[in-house]
């Protein structure tokens, strides 16, 4: 089986250059189109991001504030365009650090099972016990509310997610007789785990690796939101929205436009997911 | 005869199946000389492949162990080893190729990558040198175009093709014995005549020795040296090819050799020996092959005959092994 997955995987890429799935192309020409936004946001953007216009208050979307002005007079379009920035770095680190712990601990529990299979099993049995967002907060307002204390929690209660997944495709490729042959080489556990046994079975991770950016974007954003991740006045989609809730009625575009922006960044991850998904044969 | 490069005595392999032991391996012993083919023949759950395993310490479960008897590989017992020194056995001294050439490599890594792993591995070589060594090893094993070949995967390789990679991959270290566990198995006739030819050629060429284990009678006249016959965990004979192939004494050799169907004899139907190989578990009093036996008497059901030496280089473990010169006809 996994043979056969990574000979469609091997397929694959070369077919990403030539007629690969449209999810693919569709998800990532979103991704391209934010990151690029993103990089040259001090290019892009007309107006400085925090500059409180108090002539320009409330203002509906015209041909000066494309996307209107917010209560202290800033232009919306250009908080859009720097909080991509933001939303970007929240949602790469807030997947990297639990991918990379929850691969390393989990491919440790499934080669070694015995009592380190046993003990891992059993934190994750404790972490998923928790409502997520619930022990997220907790870890948040113990450690003090910003962007690094959000990157710490993700990491500490997004990890099982991958070292289960990790773990259950190391319990199936593990007893494959390439290992056997590793074995028969002489080579170490630690090679054998991660040069052999870990290529083979990560796809699955990486692929669910774009869904769950999809997750803690929106996780950011609603940290955010709650007024524990992102301070004001830096400009983050999450933030603009929860500013202008109490706006929502006399003026819609301080809400509208950030949750297009968040609508559309999560969808780019989750049809890159999908079409990455269909291109590794990996299914969820 | 010069020093043997692997001399194995009463190796024992043993299983613990719910708290009772079983004895799959036997006290195997048997010295394999530098740059000779030695064939281990036996049907399937003879114990040939513990047997090989067993030398590299390869033993997939918890429940097997060696349970005594000594491997001497170039004046020293690999069975004293702890398990560091024993990964520089593995892949350095003694490299094992397998009988499923799609399934033993990664399928994730380039097959030049897996050789040049091996090697950087055992041997304190750059990347670079290394890459060249693995280059000049494909080319060796008979693949074309090796520089191109370096990046290719197992999956875009035939299965002839990816049983040369193999071979290359356990060569990489230049180990003095090679365990072939029935590496044509898998392979088409044409093919596997093919891979037969490198590994005699290896043998020539490198002086590498090679413990061939088959059920193919054929294949042992072809290119082994001397043949080990097994039977329940046991040898039961052991001798150079002529002597076992052509005038075995053991009635279970002369069973298996009946086996093959003859050529010119169209029509005729296939010999075959009676009855089941013993299962681990129920293992016979006595000679193992005893209930089996067409030369069999009591004695055979009680004591268990040991290996003795009954020609030059030749030994049978029977009580009543199968005369073949009137001088033993009279014994």
């Amino acid at each position: 089986m996994t043979l056969a997955r990574t000979q469609t995987a091997r397929a694959g890429f070369r077919l990403a250059f030539g007629g690969g799935p449209l999810p693919l192309y569709l998800g990532g020409a979103i991704l391209l189109i934010w990151f690029a936004l993103a990089v040259m946001a001090p290019l892009l953007a007309p107006y400085d991001p925090i500059f409180q216009d108090g002539t320009a208050r409330l203002q509906p979307p015209n041909s000066v504030h494309w996307f209107g002005t917010d209560n202290f007079g800033r232009d919306i379009l250009s908080r859009i365009v720097w909080g991509a920035r933001i939303d970007l770095q929240i949602a790469l680190f807030g997947v990297v650090f639990p991918f990379l712990i929850g691969t390393t601990l989990g491919s440790c529990a499934g080669y070694f099972g015995g009592w380190i299979d046993t003990v891992l099993m059993r934190i994750i049995d404790v972490v998923l016990a928790f409502p997520f967002l619930v022990l997220m907060m907790a870890i948040i307002v113990i450690l003090k509310p910003g962007l690094s204390s959000f990157y710490v929690a993700m990491a500490l209660v997004g990890w099982v997610s991958y070292a289960r997944l990790v773990r259950a495709q190391i319990l199936v490729i593990k007893s494959s007789d390439f290992v056997l042959a590793a074995t028969s080489l002489g080579y170490s556990h630690s090679r054998i785990m991660f040069r052999h046994l870990l290529p083979n079975a990560i796809l699955g991770s990486v692929v669910f690796s774009m869904s769950d950016a999809v997750l803690v974007l929106l996780n950011g954003a609603a940290i955010s939101y709650l007024g524990l991740g992102v301070q004001p006045p830096t400009a983050e989609w999450g933030i603009m929205i929860a500013e202008g809730q109490s706006f929502i009625t006399s003026a819609w575009w301080i809400t509208t436009f950030p949750g297009i922006a968040i609508v559309t960044l999560a969808m780019g991850f989750s049809l890159l997911a999908d079409g990455l998904g269909e291109l590794l044969g990996v299914r969820e | 005869m010069s020093e043997p490069i692997l001399s194995v005595r009463d190796l024992s392999v043993v299983a613990q199946v719910e708290g009772t032991t079983h004895t799959i391996v036997d006290q195997v012993s048997f010295d394999l000389q530098r740059g000779e083919i030695l064939g281990l023949v036996g049907e399937s759950g003879s114990g040939k492949s513990m047997t090989s395993r067993a030398l590299i310490r390869l033993l997939q479960s918890s429940r097997l162990s060696v349970s005594g008897g000594s491997a001497i590989l170039k004046g020293e017992d690999i069975f004293t080893f702890d398990e560091r020194a024993m990964r520089d056995v593995r892949g350095g001294s003694i490299g094992m190729i397998f009988q499923n050439p799609s399934s033993h490599l990664d399928p994730v890594m380039s097959i030049g990558k897996q050789i040049a792993e091996s090697i950087r591995f055992h041997k304190a070589v750059s990347r670079k040198e290394a890459r060249g060594r693995a280059v000049e090893i494909l080319r060796q094993v008979g693949i074309p175009d090796p520089e191109r070949r370096y990046n290719a995967y197992a999956h875009e390789f035939s299965g002839g093709m990816r049983q040369r990679a193999m071979i290359a991959v356990a060569l990489a270290c230049d180990p003095d014995i090679l365990i072939a566990d029935e590496p044509t198995t898998a392979l088409d006739v044409t093919v596997q005549a093919q891979i037969l030819k490198l590994l005699t050629d290896l043998r020539d060429t490198r002086g590498v020795s090679i413990i061939f284990i088959t059920h193919d009678l054929g294949i042992v006249s072809q290119i082994c040296d001397r043949v080990a016959v097994m039977y329940g965990g046991r040898i039961v004979e052991l001798g150079g090819k002529r002597e076992v192939i052509g005038s075995g004494r053991h009635p279970y050799t002369a069973g298996l050799v009946a086996c093959q169907p003859a050529e010119g004899h169209p029509g005729e139907r296939v010999r075959t020996i009676n009855g089941q190989p013993p299962r681990i578990g129920h293992m016979p009093a006595g000679c193992r092959f005893h209930p089996r036996c067409p030369r069999v008497d009591e004695w055979c059901s009680t004591v268990c005959p040991d290996l003795v030496t009954s020609g030059p280089g030749h030994q049978v473990a029977c009580h009543h092994p199968i005369p073949h010169t009137p001088a033993e006809a009279a014994t």
